[in-house]
C-alpha cells in the first residue's frame, strides 16, 4: 500500500520536474528567438516571397491563379518549414546545451517535444497567420479561408515534427541543407498532397472534410511517434 | 554507498580501440584524475561514463546499480562540464544559470548571484555571454556546477582558459565538493592541487 503510494508520488514528482524543465526550456528558446528576430522571421518572409512570385510570373487571370493557389501555398509552406529546420538543433549541439539536456535526468523525448513545439510556434504558426493575405492574393474567396487555415494548421504541425527527426539526424553534418531536404521531403509528400487537396476543395466552395480528417490523423500519428524518433536521432547526433 | 565503479570498459571508434579495459573505483570524497596524451581517450571515457557514447563492453555502477538499468537516476545526480560550456551565447550569464538550474530543480532567489559571486564573475551577471571572454565564460560554467547540487562532477579539462587565480579557484571548488562527500571525475594535465589521499590517478595509454 505504502509502496504503491510512494511509487505514485514519485511518478507525480517526475511529471512535475519534466513540466518545470520543459517550461524553462520553452521560455529560454522564446527569449533567444526574440533577441534574434531576424533569423526567426526568415522562414515566414521566404513563404511570403515565394507565394507572391507565382502571380507575377503568370497571366493575371483570376481563374488561373485560383487553380495554382493550392500548389503555390503548400510548396511554399513545405520549403519554408525546411528552411526553418536549421534553427532547431544545430546551435544547441554546437554550444553543448543539447548535451546538458540529454544529461539532466529527465525524459529526453519530452524535452525535445517542448523544443519542437516552440519551434512550430515561431516558424509554423506564422505561416498560418499570413496565409489569409496570401490566399487572398492568389484569388481564393473569403469563404475558403476556414478550410485553408485548418489545413495549414494541421499540416505545419506534422511538418515540424517530421522535420525535427531529420534535423536531429543531420545536426552533426556540415552544410546539411540538401541532405536534410532529401531525408524530409519524401516523408512530407502526404502532407503536401492532402493539404493541397483540402485547399483546392475549400477554394471551389466545398468543406474539405475528408482531406482534413487525414491531415488530422497524420498530425496525431506524428505527435505520438515522432518524439521517440527525434530523441533517438538526436542521441545519435550527440555521439 | 556513494560509489562509482567501472569494470573493464572497452570502446572502439571505427578501427581504433580507444578504451582498452579501463577499470576504477571511487567513493564519496574522492576524485579520479584522468591523465594521458592527446588522443588517448580521456574525453571518450568521460562521455562514455555519462552515457553520451555507448560502451562496447564493461559495466559502470553508481551506488551499486548498473547505469544502464537506471540512467535517469544517475543523470539526476550528475553535473557534466565538457569542452563546450553548455551555455547560450545570446543569453546573459544569469539567464543561462537560472535555466540550467531549473532544468534540475526549482530555483530560489539569490542563488544565481551567489554562485556568480563565488566564481568571481558577479559583475557579468547581466552581460550577454557572447560579450564575455573565454575565461569568464568558463567561470560562468563553473557556477553552473555549483548550482546543480550534483553528487558527481564529470569535468573535461575544467581549467582550460582559466587564469592562475581561476586555477586555484577551481581547486577550491573541487575540494569543497569532495569534503561535502561529493565525487569528481576530472580529465586534466595540470595538477589539481588537492590533498593526495583524495586523488585516484588513472593514466590512459
Amino acid at each position: 500500500m505504502t509502496a504503491a503510494r510512494n511509487e505514485a508520488a514519485r511518478a507525480d514528482s517526475a511529471r512535475q520536474s519534466l513540466m518545470r524543465a520543459a517550461w524553462a526550456l520553452a521560455q529560454r528558446d522564446l527569449r533567444i528567438a526574440l533577441r534574434r528576430s531576424g533569423d526567426t522571421l526568415q522562414p515566414v518572409g521566404f513563404f511570403i516571397v515565394v507565394t507572391t512570385l507565382f502571380p507575377l510570373g503568370l497571366d493575371p487571370q483570376l481563374s488561373l491563379l485560383r487553380d495554382i493557389a493550392p500548389a503555390a501555398l503548400w510548396v511554399g509552406a513545405l520549403l519554408s518549414s525546411l528552411l526553418a529546420l536549421d534553427l532547431l538543433f544545430r546551435e544547441d549541439a554546437q554550444d553543448g546545451t543539447l548535451e546538458q539536456l540529454a544529461l539532466c535526468g529527465l525524459p529526453f523525448a519530452g524535452l525535445l517535444v517542448a523544443k519542437t513545439a516552440v519551434h512550430w510556434l515561431l516558424t509554423g504558426l506564422p505561416l498560418v497567420v499570413v496565409a489569409p493575405v496570401l490566399a487572398g492574393a492568389l484569388g481564393a474567396p473569403a469563404s475558403a479561408l476556414p478550410g485553408v487555415l485548418v489545413a495549414l494548421l494541421l499540416g505545419t504541425i506534422t511538418l515540424s515534427l517530421i522535420g525535427a527527426i531529420g534535423a536531429g539526424l543531420t545536426m552533426g553534418v556540415k552544410r546539411s541543407g540538401s541532405l536534410l531536404a532529401l531525408l524530409v521531403l519524401p516523408l512530407a509528400v502526404p502532407v503536401l498532397i492532402f493539404g493541397a487537396r483540402a485547399t483546392a476543395q475549400a477554394i471551389s466552395g466545398e468543406w474539405p472534410a475528408g482531406a482534413l480528417y487525414l491531415l488530422g490523423a497524420m498530425a496525431v500519428l506524428t505527435a505520438t511517434l515522432a518524439p521517440w524518433a527525434v530523441a533517438a536521432a538526436v542521441r545519435i547526433g550527440l555521439e | 554507498m556513494n560509489e562509482l565503479t567501472a569494470e573493464s570498459l572497452h570502446l572502439w571508434r571505427g578501427e581504433h580501440h580507444v578504451l582498452r579495459g579501463v577499470s576504477f573505483s571511487i567513493a564519496a570524497g574522492q576524485c579520479l584524475q584522468v591523465t594521458g596524451a592527446n588522443g588517448s581517450g580521456k574525453t571518450t571515457l568521460l562521455r562514455a561514463l555519462c552515457g553520451l557514447v555507448p560502451l562496447e563492453s564493461g559495466t559502470v555502477r553508481w551506488r551499486g546499480r548498473e547505469l544502464s538499468a537506471d540512467r535517469d537516476a544517475f543523470h539526476g545526480e550528475l553535473s557534466y562540464l565538457g569542452h563546450d560550456n553548455g551555455l547560450k551565447a545570446d543569453l546573459t550569464a544569469a539567464e543561462n544559470l537560472s535555466f540550467a538550474t531549473r532544468l534540475k530543480r526549482p530555483l530560489q532567489t539569490g542563488e544565481v548571484s551567489a554562485a556568480l559571486e563565488r566564481t568571481g564573475v558577479a559583475d557579468s551577471a547581466g552581460v550577454a555571454l557572447r560579450r564575455l571572454s573565454a575565461g569568464q565564460r568558463r567561470r560562468v560554467a563553473l557556477a553552473r556546477l555549483l548550482l546543480t547540487h550534483a553528487a558527481v562532477w564529470v569535468l573535461d579539462e575544467p581549467g582550460s582558459n582559466l587564469d592562475a587565480h581561476g586555477q586555484s579557484l577551481l581547486a577550491e571548488l573541487i575540494n569543497a565538493h569532495l569534503t561535502t562527500s561529493g565525487l569528481a571525475v576530472v580529465a586534466t594535465h595540470q595538477s589539481l592541487n588537492l590533498p593526495t589521499p583524495q586523488v585516484c590517478p588513472l593514466a590512459l595509454q
